[in-house]
């Protein structure tokens, strides 16, 4: 495949919303698919058992949403209604079992009407430590062997040291080609264009682990002969879309106001450890440990370290960007209540940013579009004090 | 019973609100004293809150959401949600949070107009509500003082592990206390902990008692608007204190006297004898209009029989009594088993058995825009009741402090509608 290839092959992935691959998968290998909610479930335990994990991020701007909307009241983000519609119109039925990780209250609660509309499948609420401790990581351990016990039910499956290890190895080099790709985009954001790695990522949700890293590593060879003009923009970093997701036109919209994006937190459970997760004799712990310790600072992460939000700064710092552009989902309250605690560090340490909220089936993108022009242009004027 | 004047208003105030109300002066009077008298104060939330532990301390609590509610009950929360999202806080999250912002900026002064002390000691009991975790993370941006957390894992599957208690008590164990220890320059004192908690037992049952009275016609509570008041001491500051214990005593007897001669509970207009029809509620109430969101269920016969709000500090009838025997696992039961701990389905197996055992004519759920621990899956919830149990249920929408979010007129208008319509079915039966 060329580039063009592979960025269309992802697209149909983002836009098959009857997730036709993960069928195609189940059928070919005779086992069963695990969907998971943002923003992070360890996926090499899903994978060490045999099965596909899915990542569900809502409908996109692609699903009409008829049935959805008489769940939730209008005041609750978007991304619930979307897979809740999802799964009502049964597009999510061939997954066995979905597991909602502790993000905020509306995930949480989306577990429980999990349980009661699709009690014949899998349902797992996911409580992560909040406390990076001894405690939290017995806690996590246990809940971690819980959920072991439960796909070994589920799959009819044992699984061995090797097996964990070996998933462990796969998701290390998955997460190394990404954090090549993310240098790559830093390092030349006119070749590696913010719609092509974000569909990258996107696929990452879908496909099985070695199939998107040869993906990824096929875009990466490719990508740096492409002969691209590198235009006048300035060089951003986008965050508070960790959980519901802009829609993709937005994502084309933020590059064409004159934003080159140079990091993100997207699609952030794909690159949620920060270093390797080392294969040993006790593998669970292994990813409990690197849980705790190995990862990356978002909302929806206790912090209460004088330092809060410096992650940003020094993001900032680091890919050489000249401004923080915050896009968090309305009604978001991980990415809203920790957006002024953000803003506080980076006033402090000079760094302009702009802020705006968007649904993922947000419609009135120019707006959006003029706002992060406007702010680009002021930047280019005046530059970052 | 009591008249007295509110905002030169007359109104009826049974013995226990007069009682709680002093309680609560004396409350914020140590309060205003604490820095003169020595006294360490500690900044924490209501569900799942260690009462017994800080008083074992001899620390004294501050609960920033009862200042919030307090602030909408005095009409100050508006001004102070616009001052915290001048500062950069978004319209779309908590407004307890915002209150409690704006409150702190424009100098924290409490309901009986004396500054609240800053605090010596955050804790954060992260109770089946993800916000407080930010709360306490913008209130460690304002203090410099030390936090420590005690989080309880939500009950995703409808049950309480081993794992979770054992991760409450060892946090317990070796984070919680040690920082208590520090913080007060005292050790922890197991006897008067065991005191204190033998006391919130004794309360707790006395505070059963009172909820299952709702059981008689006519009730002679109303567990919701009623039900407010009547959590005030248990769920906030008083519980393990001898006046806790007073309190209750005086509030069952006060319901014993009602029982026994067929009388309603008392509302801010007289006492509610002839009553139309009996609701279980679930979701907080909205505080910057209480007294008139109220008056829109007395005013048409309503009494509320159960809530699920006045259980968001423990569900006491459900058998949880505070066990001094065991302080550290049965502080971990206590906050496991908050209302807004339990999963889903626990809650709709609740309001059910609520509706059952109260022999209510319907239910409402009062949907707070603030709330996603309790607003998130609501109108699920109503779906499932109203399959389970036969029962119509009604569905309005407020706010808990921002007056922006309450429509006395469109929540009139919608109740009005919903008791003609159970009006219609009892007279077809």
């Amino acid at each position: 495949m060329n580039v063009d290839e592979i960025i269309d092959y992802c697209e149909n992935l983002y836009n098959d919303l009857d997730l036709n691959y993960v069928k195609d998968w189940k059928a070919a290998h005779r086992s069963k698919a695990i969907g998971y909610l943002p923003v992070y479930v360890p996926r090499e335990i899903i994978h060490a058992y045999g099965m596909l994990p899915v990542g569900i991020m809502g409908g996109g701007d692609k699903l009409e949403i008829i049935r959805g909307d008489a769940y939730f009241q209008s005041y609750i983000c978007h991304l619930p209604r979307s897979v809740i519609e999802l799964g009502v119109s049964g597009k999510l039925d061939c997954l066995d079992g979905v597991l909602f990780p502790a993000i905020c209250d509306v995930v949480r609660n989306l577990s429980g009407m999990w349980k009661m509309e699709f009690g014949d499948k899998y349902v797992k609420y996911l409580d992560f430590p909040q406390n990076f401790a001894d405690a939290g990581r017995d806690f996590y351990l246990r809940e971690m062997r819980q959920m072991s016990e439960d796909f070994e039910e589920l799959s009819g499956r044992k699984v061995t040291t090797e097996d964990l290890n070996r998933s462990i190895r796969l998701y290390n080099e998955n997460r190394r080609t990404i954090q090549d790709l993310y240098d790559l985009r830093s390092e030349k954001p006119h070749l590696a264009l913010t719609f092509e790695v974000y569909l990258l990522m996107r696929a990452g949700n879908i496909l099985e682990v070695t199939e998107h890293t040869k993906l990824l590593k096929e875009y990466l060879a490719l990508v740096v002969d492409c002969d691209r003009p590198k235009l006048d923009n300035i060089r951003v970093i986008v965050t508070g879309a960790f959980c519901e997701q802009p829609p993709l036109s937005l994502v084309r919209a933020l590059e064409n106001s004159g934003c080159y994006i140079v990091d993100d937190d997207w699609i952030l459970g794909n690159r949620y450890q920060t270093c390797d997760i080392p294969e040993s004799d006790e593998p669970l712990r292994a990813i409990v440990d690197s849980y705790l310790s190995n990862t990356v600072s978002t909302a929806s992460r206790y912090d209460d370290s004088e330092d809060k939000g410096m992650h940003l700064a020094d993001m900032v710092r680091s890919r050489d960007a000249e401004g923080v552009v915050f896009a968090a989902p309305s009604f978001c309250d991980p990415a809203l209540l920790e957006r002024p605690m953000l803003q506080n560090v980076l006033s402090h340490e000079n760094i302009p940013y702009t802020a705006f909220k968007y649904a993922e089936n947000t419609g009135q993108i120019q707006v959006i579009k003029e706002q992060t022009g406007t702010f680009a242009d002021s930047i280019k004027l005046w530059g970052a004090e | 019973m009591e008249q007295v004047t509110v905002n030169g208003t007359e109104v009826q105030k049974e013995q226990s609100m007069v009682l709680q109300k002093k309680m609560i002066g004396e409350h914020f009077e140590k309060l205003a004293n604490a820095k003169r008298d020595g006294k360490k104060v500690v900044y924490t939330f209501v569900p799942g809150n260690l009462n017994e532990l800080i008083y074992a301390f001899d620390m004294i609590p501050v609960h920033p959401e009862i200042n919030a509610l307090q602030s909408g009950m005095r009409k100050k929360s508006g001004d102070y949600i616009q001052e915290a999202e001048k500062s950069g806080h978004s319209k779309d999250v908590c407004t307890y949070v915002k209150c409690d912002i704006g409150m702190m900026k424009k100098g924290n002064i409490g309901p009986t107009g004396e500054k609240i002390p800053e605090p010596d000691l955050l804790l954060l009991s992260y109770t089946g509500c993800f916000t407080f975790m930010k709360w306490f993370e913008l209130l460690k941006q304002e203090y410099k003082c030390p936090v420590v957390m005690l989080q309880v894992p939500y009950q995703g599957d409808g049950e309480i592990t081993d794992a979770m208690r054992d991760y409450i008590v060892r946090q317990l164990r070796e984070e919680v206390i040690p920082v208590m220890e520090q913080v007060s320059g005292r050790k922890l004192d197991e006897d008067k902990l065991k005191t204190l908690l033998e006391s919130s037992a004794r309360a707790e049952d006395d505070l059963v008692w009172v909820w299952n009275s709702a059981k008689n016609r006519p009730s002679p509570i109303d567990a919701y608007f009623g039900g407010v008041y009547y959590i005030g001491p248990i769920f906030t500051a008083f519980r393990g204190l001898p006046e806790c214990e007073d309190y209750y005593r005086s509030l069952r007897r006060e319901v014993e006297f009602r029982v026994a001669n067929k009388l309603g509970p008392t509302t801010p207009e007289g006492e509610l004898n002839d009553q139309k029809y009996r609701i279980v509620v679930e979701g907080p109430p909205n505080w910057t209009s209480f007294r008139e969101f109220w008056k829109i269920f007395y005013d048409e016969g309503v009494v509320m029989v159960a809530s699920t709000y006045s259980k968001v500090g423990g569900l006491y009838e459900q058998g949880f009594r505070h066990d001094p025997d065991h302080p550290l696992e049965t502080m971990a039961n206590y906050c496991l088993g908050c209302y807004t701990n339990r999963n889903l389905p626990s809650r709709v197996d609740l309001i059910g058995q609520y509706i059952e055992d109260y022999q209510a004519d319907g239910f409402l759920i009062n949907s707070i825009k603030s709330c996603n621990s309790f607003s998130a899956g609501q109108l699920m919830m109503l779906r499932k009741l109203e399959q389970r149990t036969g029962k119509a249920g009604a569905f309005i929408e407020s706010d808990l402090v921002d007056p922006r979010y309450f429509s006395a007129a469109n929540i009139k208008n919608r109740m009005e509608s919903y008791f003609q319509m159970i009006a219609a079915k009892r007279a077809s039966v």
